[in-house]
C-alpha cells in the first residue's frame, strides 16, 4: 500500500505495533489508541517518534494532552463511505492545533484525496497504487472552494470580495507535479485563527 | 434569479470534468460498479430498473427560461423527450445512457445547473417555498439564505460522507409551503419578541419507514450564526449518527435516540466552540450573494383590473381556473400562477420537452423570464400581471398545463414507483392516473375542496404518503401489489402524520377506496367549508375505516 506524503510516494518510516508486542527501540512506531493512552507517559519519552492509530468512534479530545508529543496521528476509514475521520481531522487541526503528521488509513481512494487534503490530512496510505500515482493531479482538480476548512484555502465568498478571479488558482494547477510549489499547495497551510 | 459568477461556473465545470474521468474509468473497468456507485450518486446518477437516472437540482425551485429550455434540450437529446419534476425541487431523467451522462451534465453546466449532491450521503439540494420572493406573507426572501447554505455545503470536505442523506429546507412565511417539518434540518425565518429576524431551527424530521416530524432545537438563532449552527449540527451528526444500520442512519434516529434536548445540548457545545470563527456571517459576503438575485422591475399596476373581471364573466372555464390556480402576489396588479402538471390520466410531475419550451417562452413573455418548481410537482410563473391572465390562460390551456385542480384531489403527489424505481414494491403512477379519471368532473373535485393525495411505491416514502391528507403506500404481499391507506396527514405548519385506516387493499381497489373516503367526507362534514383534513381532525379515523371496510 503506497504512502503519499507531500504529494509524492515515499517510504513509510513508521513501524506498526498494533498489539501488545514489545516496542522496538530507536525506530518510529505507530501504536493503537488504547495502548497509547494507557502508556502515554512512557511512550512519549522514548528515543524515537511516536504515532497513534486512533479509531473513528472515539473523541479526539482524549488525545489533547499528548498532541505536542505525538509526531503522527493516523485516522481510520474502515470504508470510504464512513466519513467520521474527516471531522476528527478538522478538529485536530483547527481546534486543537495539532501540527504533526495526520495520516489517512484504510479505504483511501483517489476520489477522496481532495476532501482529505481539505480536512487537514497530509499523508495518505493509498489503497490502490494507480490512485497514488495520480495523487497530485487529483488534488488539483478543483480551483474553487466554497467553505473555509483546515487547508486554509480562501473560500469563494471572500475571494469575490477581494476582487479575486478564478484564474489565479488555475495557474497553479499546471505546475509540474512534485515541484516545490505543488508540494506547498498540498501540504496544509498554517492554520490561521479565523479558520477555527 | 441567482446569477452564477465565474467562481460558481468554474466549480461546476470542474465537477463535470471530474465526472467525465470517473465515467471513463468505469467504462474501462478500472472502477468496479461498487466503487463507481458512490461517485455517480454524488452527481445524482442512480441505476434504476431499466436505465440510469439523472437527477438535476433546481436550487430553491427557481429556473430561468434559458435553463428550462436547456432542460428541454437534455430531455430531447439524451432522454425520451420528457422529464419528471420531483417533490424536492429536482428534475429527473429516467432513460439516460451512462456514456452520454458527461455530455448531458456539460449541457446542464452551460446554464449553471448540475446534479451535484442530488443523491448520496451528503447534503442534498436545498429547498424552499416555490413562492419565495413573491408571497405576500413572507418575511424576507428565503432563497438568499438557501443559496448561502448551498454554497457552504457544496463539496464540503467534512460532510460528503455522512451516515446518510441530509435534506435541508428554508422557509420564511407563516404558511409553510416547503414541508419544513419533514426535513432533516429546517430553518424558518421569523421575528422574535424584539422584532429581530432570525431562524427557528428544527432537526430530525423525515419520512421513510420510521417517520418523524422535526423538533425545534433552537427557537431563535441570529442570522449571523446560521452557518456555524448548521456546521455544528452536521458535525454532531457525522460523529454520532448511526452507521451500523442503513435504516437507522438518518439524523431523525439520532435525535430520537438521544432525545431532542440532549442532541441540542451536544450541538450547542460544538457551536459555542466555532460560532465566532470563520463561519460567523460576513455581511459583505452575504450582500454579494444577495446582489446576484435579480428581481423584476414591476410596472405600477392596480389589483383586479377591469379586463380581468370581464374575461372571468365571459368564460366560466377561465373563471374556474383563476379561482383555482392564481394566487396573490406581494406586488399590486401581479399574480402567482400555478401550472398543474397533473392532467387527467397524466403522470404527476411529468413534462415533455415541447411543453418545457412552451413554458419557457410564456415565462419570457409573461413572467420576467422566471419559472418556479414546487414540492407538489407543479410549476409556477411567479410574476404575472393580472391583466395578462386571460391571454396567458389560453396558451397554458393549449399546452395542457391549466387543469384547474391545484390543491384538489387530483393534484396528486407521487413517486415514480415500480414503473421505474428499483426500490419500489408497487406501482404509483397508474394509481394516480386512475384517481384522476375517477375524479375527472371539475364540479366534483371543487366540491371536495382542498384535499392532498400522496402516493409512495415503497416504504422509502418519496411520495410523502405519511403527510398526505390521504396517503397511499404500496407494499408487496405474496408477490402482489397491496396498498395501505392513511388519512389525516399534513405537511404544512401544523404538520401531522396520517393514521392507518385498516388492512391494505389490492391494487384494483385503491381508487374505489379513495372514492369511498371522499363520499364519507361529503356526508360527514359539518358544512361545505369544512375541509377534509378538518373533518378527519374533528371525528378521527374511525368513521372512514367503517365506511371503507363495511363492504370489504
Amino acid at each position: 500500500m503506497p504512502l503519499v506524503k507531500s504529494g509524492q510516494i515515499v517510504e513509510d518510516r513508521y513501524v506498526r505495533v498494533l498489539d501488545d508486542a514489545p516496542i522496538p527501540e530507536g525506530v518510529p512506531v505507530i501504536v493503537a489508541g488504547q495502548r497509547f493512552l494507557s502508556d502515554a507517559a512512557d511512550l512519549v519519552v522514548r528515543d524515537a517518534p511516536i504515532g497513534v492509530l486512533w479509531p473513528n468512534d472515539r473523541r479526539v479530545a482524549e488525545l489533547e494532552p499528548w498532541l505536542k508529543d505525538l509526531s503522527l496521528i493516523a485516522l481510520a476509514f474502515p470504508k470510504f463511505r464512513d466519513g467520521r475521520a474527516y471531522s476528527q481531522a478538522r478538529l485536530l487541526r483547527e481546534r486543537y492545533n495539532y501540527r504533526g503528521e495526520l495520516r489517512a488509513t484504510g479505504d483511501v481512494l483517489r476520489d477522496q484525496f481532495q476532501f482529505l487534503v481539505r480536512a487537514g490530512f497530509d499523508s495518505f496510505e493509498v489503497k490502490k497504487p494507480a490512485d497514488a500515482q495520480v495523487f497530485a493531479k487529483s488534488v488539483a482538480r478543483y480551483s474553487v472552494f466554497y467553505q473555509p476548512s483546515a487547508d486554509g484555502r480562501v473560500p469563494a465568498i471572500r475571494r469575490r470580495l477581494q476582487g479575486g478571479s478564478v484564474a489565479k488558482t488555475r495557474e497553479r494547477r499546471d505546475l509540474p507535479s512534485g515541484s516545490a510549489s505543488q508540494i506547498a499547495m498540498i501540504a496544509p497551510r498554517s492554520v490561521s485563527e479565523d479558520t477555527l | 434569479m441567482y446569477v452564477y459568477d465565474d467562481f460558481d461556473r468554474t466549480l461546476v465545470a470542474e465537477r463535470v470534468a471530474e465526472f467525465r474521468d470517473q465515467v471513463a474509468r468505469r467504462l474501462s473497468g478500472e472502477l468496479t460498479e461498487d466503487e463507481f456507485k458512490p461517485l455517480r450518486l454524488m452527481n445524482g446518477v442512480y441505476l434504476q430498473l431499466h436505465a440510469y437516472m439523472l437527477r438535476t437540482a433546481i436550487p430553491y425551485g427557481t429556473l430561468s427560461s434559458t435553463q428550462l429550455r436547456m432542460l428541454a434540450h437534455v430531455a430531447r437529446r439524451f432522454d425520451r423527450g420528457y422529464g419528471h419534476f420531483t417533490t424536492r425541487q429536482n428534475i429527473q431523467y429516467h432513460w439516460i445512457k451512462l456514456e452520454e451522462l458527461p455530455d448531458a451534465m456539460a449541457a446542464l453546466a452551460s446554464v449553471g445547473m448540475h446534479g451535484m449532491q442530488t443523491s448520496g450521503n451528503c447534503v442534498r439540494n436545498i429547498t424552499t417555498d416555490q413562492w419565495a420572493g413573491v408571497a405576500p406573507d413572507e418575511i424576507e426572501d428565503p432563497r438568499i439564505w438557501a443559496e448561502l447554505v448551498r454554497q457552504h455545503v457544496t463539496l464540503h470536505p467534512e460532510f460528503s460522507f455522512l451516515p446518510r442523506k441530509f435534506k435541508i429546507a428554508v422557509g420564511s412565511s407563516s404558511h409553510d409551503r416547503a414541508a419544513l417539518r419533514v426535513h432533516d434540518l429546517a430553518l424558518r425565518l421569523h421575528r422574535n419578541g424584539a422584532g429581530e429576524i432570525g431562524f427557528e431551527v428544527m432537526v430530525g424530521g423525515g419520512l421513510g419507514r420510521t417517520p418523524f416530524l422535526a423538533k425545534t432545537v433552537k427557537p431563535f438563532l441570529h442570522k449571523r450564526d446560521v452557518l456555524s449552527y448548521v456546521e455544528a449540527i452536521l458535525r454532531t451528526y457525522n460523529e454520532f449518527g448511526r452507521r451500523d444500520n442503513i435504516y437507522k442512519a438518518r439524523i431523525k434516529i439520532l435525535v430520537h435516540e438521544l432525545g431532542a434536548e440532549a442532541f441540542a445540548k451536544e450541538v450547542e457545545t460544538e457551536w459555542h466552540a466555532i460560532k465566532d470563527g470563520a463561519l460567523a456571517l460576513d455581511p459583505a459576503g452575504f450582500a454579494e450573494i444577495a446582489a446576484r438575485f435579480r428581481y423584476p422591475t414591476y410596472a405600477q399596476l392596480d389589483d383586479s383590473p377591469p379586463e380581468l373581471a370581464v374575461a372571468r364573466r365571459a368564460d366560466h372555464r377561465f373563471d374556474a381556473w383563476v379561482d383555482n390556480a392564481v394566487a396573490n402576489h406581494k406586488v399590486p396588479g401581479y399574480a402567482i400562477v400555478t401550472l398543474s402538471l397533473k392532467p387527467e390520466g397524466g403522470t404527476p410531475g411529468d413534462l415533455t420537452a415541447e411543453q418545457m419550451d412552451a413554458v419557457a417562452d410564456l415565462a419570457e413573455r409573461y413572467s420576467f423570464d422566471e419559472i418556479r418548481v414546487g414540492h407538489e410537482q407543479n410549476l409556477a410563473l411567479p410574476h404575472v400581471a393580472q391583466h395578462d391572465l386571460p391571454a396567458l390562460w389560453r396558451e397554458l390551456d393549449a399546452i395542457g398545463v391549466a387543469t384547474p385542480n391545484v390543491n384538489l384531489i387530483t393534484d396528486i403527489i407521487s413517486c415514480p414507483g415500480l414503473d421505474y424505481c428499483g426500490l419500489a414494491n408497487a406501482r404509483s403512477i397508474p394509481i394516480a392516473q386512475e384517481i384522476t379519471r375517477r375524479f375527472r368532473n371539475p364540479e366534483l373535485t371543487r366540491n371536495l375542496g382542498r384535499l392532498h393525495i400522496n402516493i409512495s411505491g415503497c416504504i422509502n416514502a418519496c411520495g410523502h404518503h405519511h403527510v398526505g391528507h390521504i396517503g397511499i403506500l404500496g407494499v408487496e404481499k405474496n408477490g402482489e401489489e397491496f396498498y395501505q391507506i392513511t388519512v389525516g396527514g399534513k405537511a404544512d405548519e401544523n404538520a401531522t402524520l396520517g393514521a392507518l385506516i385498516g388492512p391494505a387493499v389490492p391494487y384494483a381497489q385503491v381508487a374505489d377506496v379513495v372514492e369511498d373516503i371522499a363520499a364519507a367526507y361529503v356526508e360527514l362534514r359539518q358544512r361545505p367549508e369544512e375541509l377534509f383534513i378538518d373533518t378527519v381532525k374533528r371525528i378521527g379515523v374511525e368513521p372512514f375505516r367503517e365506511r371503507v371496510y363495511a363492504t370489504r
